[in-house]
């Protein structure tokens, strides 16, 4: 090896920690860079592969009722490719030993078929005999949450008959890979569940023998998506459609594709936070080393070495120490990745997971890195290059330094000397001191971005639970009803407080842009189900009019006085015009709210309900569960606390994982940061520090002057380092809004006690290690080597 | 003769390593002007053995820095054989010094990442039919210390190291500022001793800057630098050697 390549490698091991220190950052930059992005890719490609290959339908439409014999004209829409029609009922599911309200949808499928389009995924079993009524097949997950397997058994309430089938297979369904029950928040694998049953039987029990209630169609290659969504609306109109919707409109598609829409903004912004550090480290170290070594950079420019070959030396070091933080990383990314993607696996229902590692990932990684770190340190390479070799034998001139603007004003006489060394040596290097405060605060950051998202959903779930929605269950009638079946509900044993409410599809409309979504017919002096605004106060819902989610108001760019277009997709199908008269805040889902009379008055019904909300008394729950199981008229039932439970304990994972990698990698910032900082600042200082403690300073006296300094800095950093955090989260916030869900941008003391924690810990750290070095300060070196 | 064409004339004589014609050298510190050299002529011939002595602040550092090609003179001409170093690019100055001088500094200068033979091997891998690191070596009486760092080594020995390292290249000349300045006597002369013996073995042209007026007396010729001008220049009839001089 060439003596000057043999200097990099024996310098690059003098400055082990240090490298290591920067390193690690890079790290955490190439790791979560990879393992976003090779998420995602996984996350795309499964997703694509099983769409494909399970022939997962382009447009999707419910109905009333329609005869088969209207297969025909749906195919002769133009565009259309293959068309599957289906009876699908919602029904209550009775499971031995679990006394909650379960329930699931019911699909038809032929037998020892997969079916036309959404083929089923058989886990375990078999498909469905022919001629056996009793079949079916459950969804794996749902089986799983209760230990069922092929052989067993289990009862549903088929319109209003309760009817014991027995399971064959486990499958899974392309149409349900985020498996979630109408109108809840989060799945529930105990308590909803998707199951497939022979056609015969299905269509009998809901008088649809030679008809069908649901139909999903593929497009041919040059069919016009919205073309056939109109013509099939038109088409089905007649015969109860509530409206088609696309693919991308399609509920568990829609939730896979704001994940990947998440994943691809943490790809972004957190590698550019670490990469902005680690180039800022880099920066530093390099400066300083360039600067230490001016007498060996002019010797060996007065030896001939060219400015190049100069500037390259330091290049590869540079490179060296950014190649230990890209290899690291490149095997950590991976490995985060495959646990990313395990998790999503095992999050939504998917038959496999390809994790696919683009070679362009690891290529963007490694170039980015590269770049980054050369870009970062280009000024101070250049130094080193362009040094003029005279120049560079005489010594550096001594450090300029000013009294500081705190003994400006008048306040030195409260400082001790070391004090104004510390306030002075800040003073001198604005800049630097300004990246290190800039540094450390982008550690406080990321680290709040970890208990961000788990604030966030109890807050949600907070308001949403706590404050708007009240009951403890929704009963969901076969059909709109009386309000006087109430009554029966209300005279249950347990039951403390009934509300009714009605739900219609609709489309809603404000000029060239609309929406399809729910309106809720309410009790205005209910008190199971308040709205709320902006500052969660409770509205009051006006006799006329419509107040709507603000989300929504945002989406149809419509405000309060505004007159919106109803267009009810169910009963008569009215089109009527309704004033806007408010907003409210929801975290979940977009809706529209009236009294319930009023919407009643639109749709021209009476005084009908659809749904009832239920506030029980916990005693009597497991009974009131058991009556309306076999309550013929009730079609399911919802509990949400338990359901929030049990979404907590599929999250606990996810948050756990991701909050032991953001503290990891936040922490590593701040280390870097503060230990990269003192060591810069230690041997910066060496010989004044020595010097004083030959004039008799204690070694603690002597740490106060350089350690003083971190602390002043970090102290600074937290509070902006809290800022930071907070305007991430926003950012966050604001990314993953979406029509599904709104995150909340809520931070609980606990979040900002534990980022400064973590950063107070890590700059406690780097302070011992620096603590050994200064012990070994060796005075009589010190002094005698040359300034 | 115009003075010009006489400068060009002495240039070609075959004798003549370095020839200095009119050098001045003015630093720019902000608001003020330093004139470290203010018009020097000067020859050093092939093979001589040259001591410049002169106060501190004279510009002797300067002057070498100039015929060493690490530094550009504001006026003047400085000629190496038949090139105008004034004239040369960045990258011509970075060849000449590669391939033909030899540098000892008055505070070593050495890596200290690199053993003695490292920092030697640092500059005869650029070179081009250098001596091996090891024979350098020996020449200042340093076989032992190979594979010794910097730090494990005495000053005089580090200085050793630093000639084994300037005359590794075979260069052509030898220019070395105070490499006794920081040295005691006895260490001094075995420092002298070695660039003596480079001189006469190898013929190298050889300029030694230094406080030390007793050095002047193993020189072929002295030359004394006053405030940035050429002073007093004289030949020693008996040159001492290294051994013979006292101080
Ligand atoms: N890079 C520089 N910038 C400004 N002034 C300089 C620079 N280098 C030298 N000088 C000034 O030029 C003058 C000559 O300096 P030089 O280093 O040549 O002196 P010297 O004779 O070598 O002195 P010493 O014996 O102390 O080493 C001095 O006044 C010095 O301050
Ligand atoms: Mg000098």
């Amino acid at each position: 090896m060439r003596a000057i390549d043999i200097k990099l490698w024996r310098e690059l091991w003098g400055m082990r920690m240090q490298a290591l220190a920067i390193a690690m950052v890079i790290v955490g930059g190439v790791s979560i860079f990879i393992m976003s992005l090779s998420t995602l890719d996984s996350l795309f490609e499964t997703r694509e592969n099983y769409y494909r290959n399970h022939h997962f339908a382009d447009v999707f439409a419910s109905l009333k009722r329609a005869p088969l014999s209207l297969v025909k004209r749906i195919r002769e829409i133009p565009g259309v490719d293959k068309v599957e029609t289906r009876v699908l009922a919602y029904v209550n599911l009775d499971l031995e030993d679990f006394d909650d309200p379960v329930s699931g949808h019911l699909l038809s499928l032929n037998a020892n078929s997969t079916g036309l389009l959404n083929q089923i995924y058989l886990r375990k079993g078999r498909l469905l005999d022919p001629g056996r009524d009793n079949e079916v097949l459950l969804s794996e997950e749902f089986a799983h949450a209760h230990d069922l397997q092929p052989g067993d058994k289990l009862a549903a309430t088929i319109n209003g008959r309760r009817k014991v089938l027995s399971i064959v297979g486990l499958v899974l369904s392309p149409e349900y890979i985020y498996q979630i029950a109408p109108g809840a928040m989060f799945p529930d694998y105990l308590r909803y569940g998707v199951l497939w049953t022979a056609r015969k039987p299905l269509a009998s029990a809901y008088d649809m023998d030679g008809a069908f209630n649901d139909v999903t169609l593929t497009l041919s290659k040059d069919g016009n998506e919205q073309d056939v969504i109109d013509r099939l609306d038109e088409l089905l109109k007649p015969y109860g459609g509530i409206g088609a919707y696309a693919r991308k409109d399609q509920l568990s598609n829609r939730f896979l594709s704001e994940e990947l829409k998440q994943q691809k903004t943490i790809a972004t912004i957190f590698p550019m936070i670490f990469f902005g550090v680690a180039a800022f480290l880099l920066n530093v170290v390099t400066s300083r080393l360039i600067s230490l070594q001016r007498e060996q950079i002019a010797g060996l420019k007065a030896f001939g070495y060219s400015n190049f070959s100069v500037g390259l030396h330091y290049t590869k070091l540079i490179l060296m120490i950014t190649a230990i933080g890209v290899i690291a990383g490149i095997g950590f990314g991976i490995w985060m990745g495959k646990g990313m993607s395990n998790i999503y696996m095992a999050f939504y229902s998917l038959p496999f997971m390809n994790y696919v590692l683009n070679a362009e990932v690891i290529i963007a990684a490694v170039l980015i890195s590269m770049g980054v770190a050369v870009l970062g340190t280009l000024y101070a390479l250049y130094n080193a290059a362009s040094l003029p070799p005279a120049q560079a034998m005489r010594p550096e001139p001594p450090a300029m330094y000013h009294t500081t603007l705190v003994e400006k004003l008048g306040l030195q006489r409260w400082f001790s000397q070391p004090t104004r060394m510390i306030f002075r040596h800040i003073e001198r290097r604005p800049f630097k001191s300004l990246m290190t405060i800039l540094g450390i605060s982008m550690a406080c950051g990321t680290m709040m971005i970890g208990g961000f998202q788990e604030g966030a959903i109890k807050h949600m779930v907070e308001v949403q639970f706590g404050m708007s929605q009240r009951s403890d269950l929704t009963a969901i009638f076969t059909e709109p009803t009386s309000q006087r079946s109430l009554y029966s509900l209300q005279s249950l044993r347990g039951v403390e407080h009934v509300e009714g409410f009605r739900v219609v599809t609709a489309k809603l409309r404000f000029e060239h842009r609309s929406y399809r979504t729910s309106v809720q017919g309410i009790d205005p002096d209910g008190s199971l189900m308040r709205l709320l605004d902006t500052r969660l106060k409770v509205i009051d819902l006006p006799p006329e009019g419509i107040i709507l989610t603000d989300y929504l108001a945002e989406i149809l760019h419509i405000k309060v006085g505004d007159m919106l277009t109803v267009e009810v997709l169910e009963g008569d199908r009215p089109v009527v015009q309704v004033p806007v008269v408010g907003m409210a805040k929801e975290y979940l889902g977009l809706n529209g709210y009236m009294q319930l009379n009023s919407l009643n008055r639109l749709l021209n019904e009476g005084h009908a309900i659809s749904s009832a909300w239920l506030k029980v008394d916990k005693l009597h729950q497991p009974h009131v569960y058991a009556e309306l199981k076999d309550a013929p008229r009730i079609a399911g039932v919802v509990e949400q606390e338990s359901a929030i439970n049990s979404f907590y304990e599929t999250m606990d994972e996810t948050i756990l994982f991701f909050t032991f990698i953001t503290t990891l990698l936040g922490g590593s910032i701040a280390f870097g940061v503060v230990y990269n900082s003192m060591r810069i600042a230690l041997s910066e200082r060496n010989r004044e520090l020595a010097s004083l403690r030959v004039l008799g300073f204690h070694k603690a006296e002597v740490a106060y002057i350089l350690l003083g300094e971190m602390v002043v800095l970090t102290l600074i950093a937290i509070p902006l380092g809290i800022m930071i955090g907070y305007g991430l989260c926003a950012f966050l916030a604001f990314q993953f809004d979406s029509d599904l869900y709104r995150i909340p941008l809520v931070l609980g003391l606990k979040v900002y006690a534990f980022a400064a924690l973590v950063v107070i810990g890590s700059s406690i750290i780097s302070a011992l290690m620096i603590w050994r070095n200064l012990a070994q300060l060796d005075m009589v070196a010190v002094l005698k080597t040359k300034e | 003769m115009s003075p010009d064409s006489q400068s060009q004339h002495q240039a070609l004589d075959e004798n003549v390593v370095f020839h200095v014609h009119g050098v001045t050298k003015v630093y720019q510190m902000g608001e003020v002007q330093v004139s470290a050299l203010r018009g020097v002529d000067i020859d050093l011939q092939r093979g001589e053995f040259t001591v410049l002595l002169g106060a501190s602040g004279s510009g002797k550092s300067t002057l070498l820095n100039i015929l060493g090609g690490l530094d550009t003179p504001t006026e003047g001409h400085v000629f190496y054989g038949e090139r105008d170093l004034t004239r040369a690019s960045e990258s011509e100055l970075t060849e000449y010094r590669r391939f033909h001088v030899g540098f000892v500094f008055q505070f070593y200068n050495l890596i200290p990442s690199l053993t003695a033979r490292e920092n030697v091997a640092v500059v005869t891998e650029i070179a081009n039919s250098p001596m091996q690191p090891g024979d350098a070596l020996k020449l200042v009486g340093l076989q032992d210390r190979l594979d010794h760092f910097p730090a494990q080594l005495s000053g005089g020995e580090q200085q050793r190291v630093a000639i084994a390292r300037a005359i590794a290249k075979n260069p052509d000349v030898l220019l070395c500022d105070e490499p006794t300045g920081a040295l005691d006597s006895k260490t001094g002369i075995v420092v002298l001793q070695a660039l003596q013996r480079i001189n006469e073995e190898l013929g190298t042209t050889t300029a030694v800057i230094t406080h030390n007026a007793g050095i002047a007396q193993m020189a072929d010729r002295v030359i004394h630098l006053t405030d940035g001008l050429i002073g007093n220049v004289y030949k020693n009839d008996t040159r001492l050697r290294a051994d013979e001089l006292k101080w």
